[in-house]
């Protein structure tokens, strides 16, 4: 496994509380998400002068090839590292788009190839940090609530560790995703009723149960992983900002973690240049954080989702406030696309790039898309779009749409002959 | 009377009590019920203009109020009211 390399630096704890984000008030290290004073989102307060002092560009590369090798920025609540759970999630191809760049109208444009984890989606990475500070924390019990892909990396990482754990998604889900996470012996708990309901539930059994929930009692640390996606996409460039990256936005908390992780390494010294901007990528039919940004506000109104892009269907996301905050902060945008242009936008990330993404990355190509034709993103600009998801998990959103090209006996004769009559 | 369901985080008001009972006939109503009997409770629910906190959520009969009629959301005898943190994506 790379996080056993010899030679691969070791990792110091280096949180030293919690903390709200929105009143500043402290909390004890333990799995709580909330301030109970405001119910701000509880961030963790790093030992800055300690990370300061050992973190390099050097000191990153010698590191293992996963997420992990940016450990000094991520929680890390116990020095053993045989508590980390590692099972090489993270450090994904940032791979240039030149097809698609061109068919788009852009001449510098990147993929962060997110198809690529584990179990298929970025969720790896926010699972691996939020289960190595939920075994850290002395908690058996490893629990999420779903639109599929958390319930994915959460089973698979359980399995991993031989950790029970308890899933909780909506029972109409593709079907790619509940096998997903059956298959790897999770308790798969089906709950009639959508995202947001399942979300209303799984907080309160987390109240009851005790459980560590990755995205509730253990949010603080489970966020924070998805820094590491801005970490890489700086490093794979050579250290470089990009001057525009497109985040597909459901809790639109990985929007915030990225330019949080650009921050951060212009902060320890390395990488220096202005922030890039920053753009949020939604489906119209769950698009509150897009409505927002159209409204000129950053008051999130909660939505009742209907779109193919399950994956993104939270009507009342968390952390949209934040979200819109980091796209005001950078000068980016927020768009959403219909169910059509998703599937439009999946196929062509496919046939251009070799990349079969799920809905998530239809809605994150149309997006781009929409935003080089209204002049949001310019021709020239050197533009990260995350991709973030497996297309194999969703094929029901393209399956109408392709199959087989020439139905043929085993016959040279057929063959040849229906290839004539296409090409003729 | 209707039964209230309090979170984790704001049972350190509530003597470590997961439900309570409140008289009101509205959201409203049943906010300052609560901080009536548990002080405290009102201002970490509700703002200086007195809107409701960005990160709470509260549901009445299992549809979230900001669906209904927001404070004025109207709360029957026999009602379940949830107060609920806000939870990361999934």
């Amino acid at each position: 496994m790379p996080a056993k390399q010899p030679g691969a630096p070791a990792l110091d704890v280096n949180v030293l509380g919690l903390r709200c984000r929105e009143c500043g008030e402290p909390e004890d290290l333990t799995a709580t998400h909330v301030c109970s004073f405001c119910f701000g989102p509880l961030e963790p307060v790093y030992d800055t002068d300690a990370i300061a002092g050992r973190a390099s560009r050097e000191r990153v590369a010698s590191g293992p090839s996963s997420l992990w090798r940016y450990g000094d920025f991520l929680p890390v609540l116990s020095a053993d590292a045989a508590i980390r759970v590692d099972l090489g999630t993270g450090y994904s191809p940032l791979r240039p788009a030149p097809r698609l760049g061109a068919v788009l109208g852009l001449t510098d444009l990147w993929l962060k190839d997110d198809t690529r984890n584990p179990s298929g989606s970025f969720k790896d990475r926010v699972v691996t940090v939020a289960m190595s500070a939920c075994r850290a924390l002395g908690i058996g019990t490893i629990a999420c609530a779903s639109t599929g892909n958390l319930a994915n990396a959460v089973s698979a990482h359980a399995a991993a560790v031989g950790m029970p754990a308890y899933v909780f998604i909506p029972h109409d889900l593709e079907r790619g995703k509940v096998v997903g996470s059956a298959v790897y012996g999770a308790n798969l708990v089906s709950v009639k009723g959508n995202y947001d309901e399942v979300n209303r539930l799984c907080a309160e059994v987390a109240d009851a149960k005790g459980w560590g929930f990755v995205n509730v009692n253990l949010r603080p640390y489970y966020a924070e992983g998805s820094k590491s996606i801005g970490f890489e996409i700086v490093e794979q460039l050579g250290w470089r900002f990009p001057d525009h990256v497109i985040i597909p936005v459901a809790s639109g908390s990985m929007l915030t973690k990225v330019e949080k992780a650009f921050h951060e390494l212009r902060q320890y010294g390395l990488v220096d240049g202005d922030l890039p901007r920053i753009s949020g990528a939604q489906a119209t039919g769950c698009s509150p954080v897009a409505e927002a940004f159209e409204r000129d506000s950053f008051d999130v109104k909660p939505q009742r989702p209907d779109t193919i892009a399950r994956s993104l269907a939270i009507g009342n996301p968390a952390d949209g406030y934040y979200a819109l905050k980091s796209v005001a902060n950078t000068g980016g945008v927020v768009g959403h696309v219909s169910d059509d242009e998703i599937v439009a936008g999946m196929r062509l990330l496919a046939e251009t790039e070799g990349i079969f993404a799920e809905t998530a990355g239809g809605v994150t190509v149309a997006n781009l898309k929409r935003f080089v034709e209204d002049g949001a993103v310019t021709a020239d600009e050197r533009v990260v779009a995350v991709i973030s998801g497996n297309g194999y998990k969703t094929i029901e959103a393209v399956e109408p749409y392709v199959g087989p090209t020439f139905e043929v006996t085993a016959s040279l004769d057929d063959f040849e002959q229906q290839l004539a009559s296409r090409e003729g | 009377m209707p039964t209230v369901r309090i979170p984790t985080p704001l049972r350190k008001l509530t003597d470590g009590e997961a439900k309570v009972t409140v008289d009101g006939a509205s959201v409203r109503a049943i906010v300052n019920g609560l901080e009536a009997a548990h002080p405290g409770m009102g201002e970490r629910l509700l703002d200086e203009d007195g809107s409701l906190r960005r990160f709470v959520n509260v549901f009445v009969r299992d549809e979230d109020i900001r669906f209904q009629d927001g404070l004025d959301t109207s709360v029957g005898e026999d009602d379940v009211v949830s107060i609920v943190p806000a939870v990361a994506g999934g």
